[in-house]
């Protein structure tokens, strides 16, 4: 499977409260959290987005709140995908079970601007920046992550589980 | 290589023998929990999984303490979502406002005896970390990792590899576990040890009181760490034997110990040398030496939350506030982080002094700590908070700001009106 957007980066240290501030946390509505995704820190991200986009940013992105509203505020907006140099480890989690693809890549991380056209392969890992040409090749996900996307997400994996 | 406390707690609880950082691995778990923020939408993905009951009525935890009392109609619903749910599956732990036992999810649940040493426990809040204080493995999941744990009563783990934390020596004056959390986060940075365990050990260990391990543990995810776990000594069982006699006695708990050649990496902090501490806007990792930052004017100061809403917390408010008054232009909300420690500071005349000094307290709730309610920030508003995290709009307005410290730098900034310490008091 591949995507491929218009890139919108940022910064190292992303928190969730940025991503979706708590005081839209009174509904779980993936609608209403996407209309307030990043509002924190892009205003404009709302109205720029569109589907397939991919947002590019630094080390511990997601770090903070455990609420899985925030990768489902992202994917819920049209983002395809995550590029980062790292996440923090709550919202790796999430967005594992949530759905939300995600790749680990410093050089990616590092090299992409924002507005360029990318596109990413997930089974190779490999990244394509088609602005400036540049390739890079993001840490393939694990073994058992794998396993719980095969299944099609952790829930679909423990009810597999659950009925073996 | 040997093993870290973690390891050994995980290795336990899934039945191995042995496991090593990487290894994946399925766990069983003692204790699971949620609030009325991260339960509903578990209890969606539980009804789309069409799963008819939890795995154990007495070890699914449900606290509504984020936007309770309830705000406004939205939180009320989530919080009605949660109540039926407890109610229809009979759920032991489920806390209601209001009974005794009741507060701020990482308060109460040490504090009712939940979890014991050795324990295992994931919980869909990331704060779920604190309970490392107690030498049991915790930590903070999603909401769809809440809604298969409560089902299976079992998770998958990526073992983490551990980083020693070797305290020495006594801290001075006034110092707090806060600002030793604070420090060792200003050190490493807010992912000094992502994916891994933050190990705590040595002899200043033994001078730190269980109030303080538990706000040490509980900003434990503040430098990315997967839990914070402290030694099972005597202030443990000391602990554990007041707030859960009857499994203590019987010995329903299990110690472990860390093998010596086990850490990826070893840090060292002097005690003496930790001094009061604030974070400033907008990372927890932005430390500087509270008498360092004296010209920063403030609107507000909370002292409250999961991270200093503590029995010990609200004494030393209390002391501190005696017989002085905040300052002119500032607004100090105290927050008890339970009823039991309500109760303790009405019986004890703390609440009194709180009134006389000029500050307004509060019912046990998370409340301003993420911006809910009870003491919201208006643009270009300024706060020194006892609570956790101090990222951009976490209090409100975008353009707010919020200075973490402890509890004896977060009295004196109220009573002077700009960032102090106690002796300027
Ligand atoms: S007090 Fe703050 S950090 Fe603690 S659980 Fe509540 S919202 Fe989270």
């Amino acid at each position: 499977m591949s995507v491929k957007g218009r890139v919108f980066k940022y910064g190292n240290d992303v928190d969730t409260d940025v991503i979706i501030p708590a005081r839209h946390l009174t509904s779980a509505d993936p609608k209403h959290l996407a209309a307030h995704c990043m509002e924190d820190i892009d205003a404009s991200f709302v109205s720029r987005v569109s589907a397939g986009d991919i947002m590019v940013a630094g080390s511990n992105f997601g770090c903070g709140s455990s609420r899985e509203h925030a990768p489902i505020a992202i994917k819920e907006s049209g983002i395809s995908l995550v590029i980062a140099e790292s996440f923090a480890r709550i919202f790796y989690r999430n967005a594992i079970n949530v759905g939300l693809a995600i790749m680990e890549c410093p050089e990616a991380s590092a090299a992409i601007n924002d507005g360029d056209e990318v596109e990413a392969d997930f089974d190779s890992g490999v990244i394509r920046d088609i602005t400036t040409g540049e390739t890079f090749e993001a840490k393939p996900f694990p073994e058992f992550i794998k396993r719980i996307i095969e299944a099609g997400g952790l829930v679909q994996y423990t009810k597999l589980k659950s009925e073996a | 290589m040997g093993m870290t406390m973690t390891q050994k707690i995980l290795a336990d609880h899934a039945g191995l023998k042995e496991v090593r950082a990487g290894d994946l691995i399925e766990a069983r778990l003692d204790k699971v929990l949620g609030n009325d923020v991260t339960t509903p939408p578990a209890i969606n993905v539980f009804k789309n999984m069409g799963a008819d009951d939890v795995f154990d009525k007495d070890r699914v935890i449900m606290v509504p303490d984020h936007f309770t009392p309830n705000k406004d109609i939205k939180s009320a619903e989530l919080c009605k979502c949660m109540r039926c749910f407890a109610k229809e599956h009979d759920i032991t732990n489920y806390f209601e406002l209001g009974q005794k036992g009741m507060g701020i999810e990482h308060v109460i649940i040490p504090d009712n005896g939940l979890i014991l040493p050795g324990d295992a426990i994931i919980g869909a809040d990331s704060h779920t970390c604190t309970y490392g204080a107690l030498g049991a493995f915790a930590t903070g999941v999603g909401s769809t990792d809440l809604a298969c744990a409560m089902v299976s009563g079992s998770t998958w783990f990526k073992v983490p590899d551990g980083i020693k934390v070797v305290l020495k020596g006594i801290p001075g004056p006034y110092v707090t576990g806060k600002d030793i959390i604070l420090h060792l986060i200003g050190m490493i940075g807010v992912d000094g040890a992502l994916y891994k365990s933050l190990e705590f050990t040595g002899d200043g260990v033994a001078s730190i009181s269980m109030d303080q391990r538990l706000t040490i543990s509980n900003m434990a995810i503040e430098c990315g760490a997967k839990n914070g776990i402290f030694p099972v000594d005597e202030v443990t069982l000391n602990y554990i034997s007041v707030t859960n006699p009857s499994r203590f006695s019987k010995g329903e708990y299990k110690t472990y110990e860390a093998d010596e050649d086990a850490y990826e990496s070893t840090i060292e902090i002097d005690l003496a040398e930790v001094p009061l501490t604030v974070a400033l806007p907008h990372l927890p990792s932005n430390t500087r030496a509270a008498k360092d930052v004296k010209d920063m004017k403030i609107d507000q100061v909370v002292i409250g939350s999961c991270t200093n809403g503590r029995e010990e917390d609200i004494k030393t408010a209390a002391e501190l506030f005696k017989g002085k008054k905040v300052a002119d232009g500032v607004r100090c909300i105290v927050i008890p982080g339970s009823q039991r420690v309500y109760r303790k500071a009405l019986d004890e005349g703390w609440l009194a002094v709180f009134d006389d000094a000029g500050c307004v307290i509060s019912t046990p709730t998370c409340g301003p700590c993420l911006g809910g309610h009870m003491g919201i920030l208006a643009e270009g508003e300024r706060c020194v908070s006892t609570t956790n995290r101090n990222f951009v709009g976490r209090m409100g307005h975008v353009k707010s700001e919020v200075i973490l410290s402890g509890v004896p730098v977060a009295v004196a900034s109220a009573v002077v009106g700009r960032v102090a310490t106690p002796d300027e008091m």
